[in-house]
């Protein structure tokens, strides 16, 4: 310790980091870099252990004054009576600010801030007297002072001036949050804030650390290093400007600022000993809370002899009771008043790292997190949130009596903000857990990747490449990943148009199906994997949940809604029973699940894009068939699916061969090579997050055209025969296929390209289950209808024929059924299975022509 | 100086004397550990440090040098501490600089206080595992790994103990009677278990042992319930060991199999923190923020759970002591001993070939692929896929006669880790088999499924009747269908699960076909049917030399850490043969033959010893699949007609 600030006459200060403010270049350094050169600092960080509660600064009798309780604490302020030079003055730059009134803070009790611990200790130096470092920071030269708050380069004057400006000022007409409703983008946002506070009376101002780093450098670094200090300071900041703006105003207590979305720290696993004490921010789960714990802020003692009472602030969760009444001066005669003294609410909660951030292979790590005031039960077991706060970490004592500690410490958060992530996720796309943070160098690549003219080709390579072949198919689940745009057409009556691509793969059993569906689920964030056999429609959608604790009712959500705004894959679709795949009639096209049971009624939002798989009935595909009746699903759902493919075992001599060569590789190739060989799957899941998150496509003016083209000629390729082979369903559904493309160009613009290739995949995936086995024509109301154009024109004709063959028998009331289903085979010239025969006699009991009872039939 | 003795027995005073020398600079850390790995490297040295794993723990001296063989179960949080701190004597003012790495406690002298405040403090970050014995490790493991240990180094009694008082007089005792300890040892043990949840925990071992010896269980009355050490298996003993990391932890992930050398850490102070910090709690609301479980569980009684400061770790990649530990190609010893054991390699598989043809009643086909099925490994995995499992099916087992339990003790003598899953309505619905998270006490509660690398999983599916299984059931077989296809284990954390992948070798016996899914299903045809199973079990056993079943020991763990490699030649022939029998019917052979062909194939050549694959091993391959395929075929058209 080289400052001379270390004397042993002075109180250390409370934070110890005896950091010395020497220079601004070190000044500037973050405090991290400082401590790793200037060894002397490290611990800096930790509270010390109070070998003895030291003396306040402040006399005891202006402690007193302080101490009164806030409800009847007035202050008769006078705007700007205060000394800005004055040590004193602002020695103690705590929301707590003892004895300095704010300007125009009327009335308006303070609260205490345990948030940011007791910081009333911290110490200002002048850093004249201290001979060193004249030349800091250049700004306050116009202060004509140079004080720092003790251990910190943070000047409470400057500062608070700075964090002023940075409200009244700061401008980001760019900026978008959803919190922004209501907003002028034009105007100083935190003014507006500030408005609203005045208005709906909540003392909080959140501020983003984000714009704070946009406006003014150092004045983030300084808040993310020395948050202690430096939010205090804030708080008075922030107060001076509300009051002064609105000096009526009456609000519960003055106003807290609440800084969030720090950048230092994301992930739970980078904090290290040197993120002790500094602002950060890091996401995760809550796993556990506790019951609210009433923290003693102030104790209340009085003397049993003389009845004088006195209070006692806890410092660091200790009391120290006075021995001697000051009034009297008997010893041992203060009691504590538990009903008068002071109590903060307090509660303690776990968070886990979420399972994104988890490295494979290791257990999640989990902090302590300690809520303060109104952030008690804010969050529930199983909340993601963002959490900003002060990392802490206090030594263990092993026992109070026995000098050695324990040489671990505890460490914990105190929360100051909490954002939660996922209960927004009902509402709207959360753009901040969507958007993966990139680095330069990855966009970069990216972008370079992106202008690869066989990027779509490569990535769809990339796509499960121990899976062989079956290229389109692959294709197709690429362009799902990607998405299509979403649009919005709320005020023309449609609501949201879905952007998810859904997709059916049905085929032989063996034809690694299921192992492409692994694939996907594992390669996205928000994936799903359930299988047709084994889910319920309860577990797919969500069930009502009474928890044992609290009793209330809880929703508990199933993997369609969990897997909203990524992909949830059904393997053997086909053998879901009936009243759950009827709840994916309203999923797969509204893209929203409704709810009504035991009392909770809602709509959640189940934006996911579905990969499902199929067998087909006979367990081997039947080419005689069509595909509704390979795998009996009924075709309201069938028609929902954007594309539905085959995966059939082709039995092609080159086939093989480049087969066995495939998998013979596989059995030699090492590890490495494999990885050589392909694109990276972490670089696809890059790809595919950057492009979804940045990229949204708009039709462009010629792929409009291109699209009424493509969709007009689908439409006259059956017209010729009396059929339609396209509905405004699979418009859309090019539409969507066309953006998926232009996503993987990370294009803007959808372009004719786009709009050929979403063509051409759509017509394959039709060419292959679409087609009408009978006559090889590709006919879309297999799809839609369940039967092909021509079968049902069969059936009429059959109908027809048969109704001919009834009136040719005369008047004759009733008929033996056997006898004319010989009589109707004996007269066509094709087949006539009984089933057909049926239908037929259907088809003519409809028209009211003829009833059958049992096994005649009678005429009408 | 530091001679032998010393750097055993009293590591942390090594650790200091490196660390007066180099005092404010970082790098007395590295000297460390490279004084260690020196130290270590001595001819065997190793073998001079006492194991955990092998002498219970209250035999071993506090602060000594210790080494343990252990799975890391679950991961607790990092832990800051105080990596350098001071001291200073209130009266003179003197102070001095200690270090906190390799210690629990910051040790101070009697006249002495630590400045918390003081500059130089260093804070330092470190990692606890939550570590156990490897699970279903084999006895003749362990009987091997210590057989060949010298006795152990005699205690000098020199030696004081910093901070507390305790008697070391059963060491010397242990020394003079060596032949005696076994049994202690186990007494002992089941003392410790019996008394398990003791929070005082700093019972003196001496009185314990005098206690165990004369056959009382101490259990003392009001202690709480005892405390789970969440061992995987059921039955498992050996010391959980809290294993402090101090350097590269992230490279370590669970399951992995570790040994370890560093400073054991038996401070009754730790135990004391518990039953202290529950006093206080009502003062001090810090302490509260851990539930008791998770106290319980993150600081459990230091003779109970030890903990090791690791100074030098190592990833094994097999349990195998009759195997160098370090397999890597340049050293020269470990090629000697390869290529040695390669020149004798075709012997040993024709006898383990014909001791594994007798275990399988006389059924050769069945043992060609036993072997086949015991040297497989997952040696990659192509995305989602893991290349190299090989769960055979042994279908057509006798269910009377307790086969499947005599085949896996015959199993247990050659694989270095196994387990025996009976699989029963009663065991599918009770049993845990995936590990989950209590959140309560903070850590991952092991299941059946928590299984090191390579190990055997043995499923008996002839023991399982008719019956309903419930959800926990289903999740069950699920569990062990997703091992089998995925190689990988979904652990269950409550709000969301986790895959691990994993490696682990697994063996389904059944007399139809398994309800599980398997890679290739082989039906037992049982040439003779002893008259008394076991005592034709046992004879085979006793009938092996156990030089030559040490050899069988050695041919199983080495061949599964081979490379392998395909010719372009042979590349080309095989094509030609997919091609050429699909072309014939293209029912008979699908890509998934050709998988399993391929797999047979690979493993084939490995267990002859040969790294590439030759046309004549691809057509005994292909033989060989032929073979079991007829068997099946020949099987379904029995049970048709029976039907």
């Amino acid at each position: 310790m080289s400052s001379p600030a270390s004397t042993p006459s002075r109180r250390r200060g409370k934070r110890g980091r005896g950091s010395n403010p020497s220079t601004p270049q070190d000044a500037r350094s973050p405090p991290s870099q400082k401590r790793r050169t200037d060894d002397s600092t490290s611990t800096g960080d930790l509270q010390p252990m109070p070998t003895s509660p030291p003396a306040d600064a402040q006399s005891p009798g202006a402690a007193d004054a302080l101490f009164s309780s806030p409800p009847q604490f007035r202050h008769s302020a006078i705007p700007l009576d205060f000394d800005i030079s004055s040590p004193l003055t602002y020695g103690t730059p705590s929301s707590r600010v003892e004895g300095t009134p704010r300007s125009g803070a009327r009335g308006t009790p303070v609260r205490q801030r345990p948030d940011l611990g007791s910081v009333r200790k911290a110490r200002q130096v002048d850093l004249h007297s201290d001979g060193l470092a004249e030349d800091i920071v250049a700004t306050e030269q116009s202060l004509g002072q140079k004080l720092v708050i003790w251990g910190t380069d943070v000047n409470v004057a400057s500062c608070k001036e700075k964090f002023q400006r940075f409200l009244q000022r700061f401008i980001d007409p760019l900026d978008k949050e959803d919190e922004d409703i209501g907003l002028d983008l034009n105007e100083p946002r935190y003014m507006q804030r500030l408005q609203e506070i005045n208005m709906v009376g909540e003392p909080f101002l959140n501020v983003n650390c984000d714009h704070l780093r946009s406006f003014d450098e150092n004045l983030y670094r300084q808040l993310v290093c020395y948050p202690q200090e430096v939010i205090p300071t804030f708080d008075m900041a922030a107060n001076e400007i509300f009051f002064d703006r609105y000096p009526d105003s009456i609000l519960e207590h003055q106003i807290q600022v609440r800084p969030y979305n720090a950048l230092k720290t994301r992930n739970m696993r980078n904090l290290n000993p040197e993120d002790i004490d500094q602002l950060i921010t890091i996401s995760g789960m809550v796993i556990r809370s506790s019951q609210l714990i009433p923290e003693m802020q102030e104790a209340f003692f009085r003397c049993q002899v003389c009845a004088f009472t006195t209070r006692v602030e806890i410092d660091r969760g200790r009391i120290a009771e006075p021995s001697v009444c000051k009034n009297c001066n008997t010893t041992h005669s203060m009691a504590l008043i538990h009903n008068r003294s002071m109590f903060s609410d307090k509660q303690m909660i776990k968070l886990q790292e979420s399972p994104e951030d988890m490295p494979a292979g290791q257990t999640p790590h989990t902090v302590a997190l300690f809520a303060h005031n109104d952030l008690v039960d804010k969050v529930q077991p199983g909340d993601r949130v963002n959490v900003t706060g002060i990392y802490r970490a206090v030594p263990i004592r092993v026992n109070p009596r026995v000098s050695s500690v324990k040489s671990v410490y505890r460490t914990h958060i105190d929360v100051i903000h909490y954002r939660k992530t996922d209960s927004k996720r009902l509402h709207g796309v959360d753009e901040e857990t969507e958007q993966k943070r990139f680095t330069e160098e990855r966009v970069e690549l990216l972008k370079e990747l992106s202008k690869k003219a066989d990027i779509y080709e490569r990535l769809a390579l990339a796509l499960a490449p121990s899976i062989y072949e079956h290229e389109d198919i692959k294709k197709g689940i690429l362009l799902q990943l990607f998405g299509g745009s979403r649009k919005d057409f709320t005020h023309t009556g449609r609501g949201n148009f879905r952007a998810e691509i859904n997709i059916l793969l049905c085929g032989d059993p063996g034809t690694s199906k299921s192992q492409l569906l692994q694939y996907v689920y594992n390669l996205v964030p928000r994936g799903q994997y359930t299988s047709g056999k084994g889910s319920s429609a309860v577990g797919l959608t969500a069930y009502v949940m009474k928890d044992p604790e609290t009793r209330q009712l809880v929703l508990q959500t199933g993997a369609l809604v969990l897997s909203d705004n990524g992909i949830c894959c059904i393997d053997e679709f086909d053998k879901m029973n009936e009243s759950t795949r009827s709840v994916l009639h309203e999923v797969m096209e509204q893209q929203t699940l409704s709810i009504a049971k035991a009392g909770i009624i809602c709509q959640l939002n189940a934006r996911t894009s579905i990969l499902a798989a199929a067998n087909p009935i006979e367990s081997q595909w039947n080419p005689k068939k069509t595909t509704i009746e390979n795998i009996q699903l009924p075709h309201t759902l069938l028609s929902r699916f954007d594309l539905i493919f085959l995966m059939l075992d082709p039995r092609d001599e080159a086939y093989d061969r480049r087969l066995a060569r495939h998998l013979v590789s596989l059995y030699y190739q090492s590890e490495e090579k494999m990885e050589e060989e392909y694109m990276d799957m972490a670089v696809l899941r890059d790809y595919i997050a950057y492009a979804r998150s940045y990229v949204n496509p708009r039709l462009g003016e010629e792929a409009g055209q291109a699209l009424i083209e493509a969709y007009v000629d689908m439409r006259k390729i059956g017209s010729g025969r009396g059929m339609v082979s396209a509905y405004p369903r699979q418009l859309e559904s090019l539409i969507r296929l066309a953006e998926a493309h232009a996503k993987v160009r990370f294009s803007d613009k959808v372009e004719t390209v786009d709009v050929e290739e979403a063509k051409r995949l759509h017509r394959e995936a039709l060419k292959q289950s679409a087609t009408d086995p009978k006559t090889g024509i590709v006919d879309i109301s297999i799809l839609t209808t369940g039967m092909s154009a021509t079968a049902r024109k069969r059936k009429e004709e059959l109908a027809q024929a048969l109704r001919k063959l009834i009136q040719s028998k005369g008047k004759a009331p009733s008929l033996k059924y056997q006898q004319l289903l010989d009589d109707l085979r004996a007269q066509s010239d094709i087949a006539v299975t009984k089933e057909m025969f049926e239908e037929a006699l259907r088809a003519l009991a409809d028209e009211d022509f003829l009833t059958v009872t049992g096994k005649t039939v009678r005429l009408l | 100086m530091p001679c032998v003795g010393d750097w055993l027995n009293s590591p942390l005073s090594i650790v200091q004397g490196i660390f007066a020398q180099n005092a404010p600079n970082s790098d007395w850390e590295k000297k460390v550990t490279e004084y260690f790995k020196e130290k270590l490297k001595e001819n065997n040295a190793t073998n001079w440090v006492p194991s955990l794993n092998d002498v219970p723990v209250h035999y071993l001296k506090p602060n000594s040098l210790v080494k343990f063989r252990c799975m890391v179960q679950d991961m607790f949080d990092p832990e800051f501490y105080m990596g350098v701190y001071e001291t200073v004597d209130p009266n003179t003012n003197a102070r001095v600089l200690h270090f906190g790495k390799y210690r629990d406690v910051a040790e101070c002298g009697p006249q002495q206080e630590i400045d918390l405040n003081s500059p130089q403090t260093v804070t330092s970050e470190r990692q606890t595992f939550y570590c156990v014995p490897v699970p279903g490790e084999s006895a003749w493991v362990k009987e091997i790994s210590f057989l060949t240990e010298p006795a152990r180094v005699s205690p000098s009694t020199s030696y004081t103990p910093s901070r507390h008082k305790r008697s070391y007089e059963e060491d010397e005792d242990m020394d003079l009677h060596p032949s005696k300890q076994k049994e202690q040892h186990m007494a002992c043990k089941s003392c410790f278990s019996g008394s398990g949840g003791d929070i005082h925990g700093c019972v003196e071992p001496k009185r314990l042992e005098t206690e165990a010896s004369a056959g009382h269980h101490v259990i003392s009355p009001n202690c709480s319930p005892p405390l789970d050490l969440n061992f995987p298996l059921p039955g498992e003993k050996g010391p959980a060991c809290l294993v402090k990391i101090y350097e590269s932890w992230e490279s370590f992930k669970v399951n992995d199999v570790l040994e370890v050398f560093g400073v054991l850490s038996v401070d009754p102070v730790l135990s004391i923190v518990n039953s202290e910090e529950r006093d206080s709690s009502s003062l001090d609301p810090m302490e509260c923020m851990d539930t008791m479980e998770e106290q319980r569980v993150h600081s459990p009684p230091a003779s109970l759970v030890p903990r090791i400061h690791v100074i030098l770790a190592q990833k094994l990649q097999h349990i195998n002591p009759l195997l160098p530990a370090c397999l890597n190609e340049e050293e020269s010893k470990t090629c000697e001993f390869v290529s040695n054991f390669m020149s004798e390699l075709s012997p040993v598989r024709a006898e383990l070939l014909g001791f594994l043809t007798h275990a399988l009643l006389g059924d050769s086909l069945a043992a060609e692929y036993l072997i086949l099925h015991l040297i497989s490994t997952v040696y990659g995995r192509r995305d989602v896929l893991p290349l190299g499992k090989f769960t055979v099916n042994l279908s057509g087992c006798p269910r009377s006669s307790a086969f499947t339990e005599h085949l896996y003790r015959l199993i247990q003598q050659l694989v270095p880790a196994s387990y025996h899953l009976r699989m029963s309505i009663e065991s599918m619905n009770h049993s845990r088999f995936t590990p989950h998270k209590d959140y309560t006490a903070n850590r991952l509660v092991s299941g059946l499924l928590q299984l090191a690398s390579n190990t055997s999983l043995v499923i008996d599916e002839t023991q399982l009747e008719q019956g309903q299984l419930d959800t926990a059931g289903v999740h069950n077989v699920t569990a062990l269908g997703n091992l089998i296809t995925w190689q990988k284990v979904d652990y269950d954390f409550n709000y969301h699960r986790m895959e691990f992948p994993c490696n682990i070798n697994v063996l389904i016996t059944s007399e139809g076909r398994s309800l599980l899914p398997s890679d290739c299903q082989v039906h037992l045809q049982p040439q003779i049917i002893p008259p008394n199973m076991e005592e034709y079990m046992s004879s085979l056993l006793t009938a092996v030399l156990p030089s030559v079943l040490n050899k069988f020991r050695i041919y199983l763990s080495l061949l599964r850490l081979l490379d392998y490699s395909i010719s372009d030649e042979v590349t080309k022939a095989v094509e030609e043969d997919f091609v050429e029998m699909r072309k014939n019917n293209p029912e008979s052979v699908t890509a998934d033959d050709l998988h399993k062909m391929l797999l047979v194939a690979r493993f084939l050549s490995l267990s002859a010893g040969q790294t590439t694959l030759s046309r004549e091993r691809w057509l005994r391959a292909k033989q060989l699949e032929a073979l079991r395929k007829a068997r099946l075929q020949q099987q379904q058209c029995v049970n048709g007609n029976e039907l």
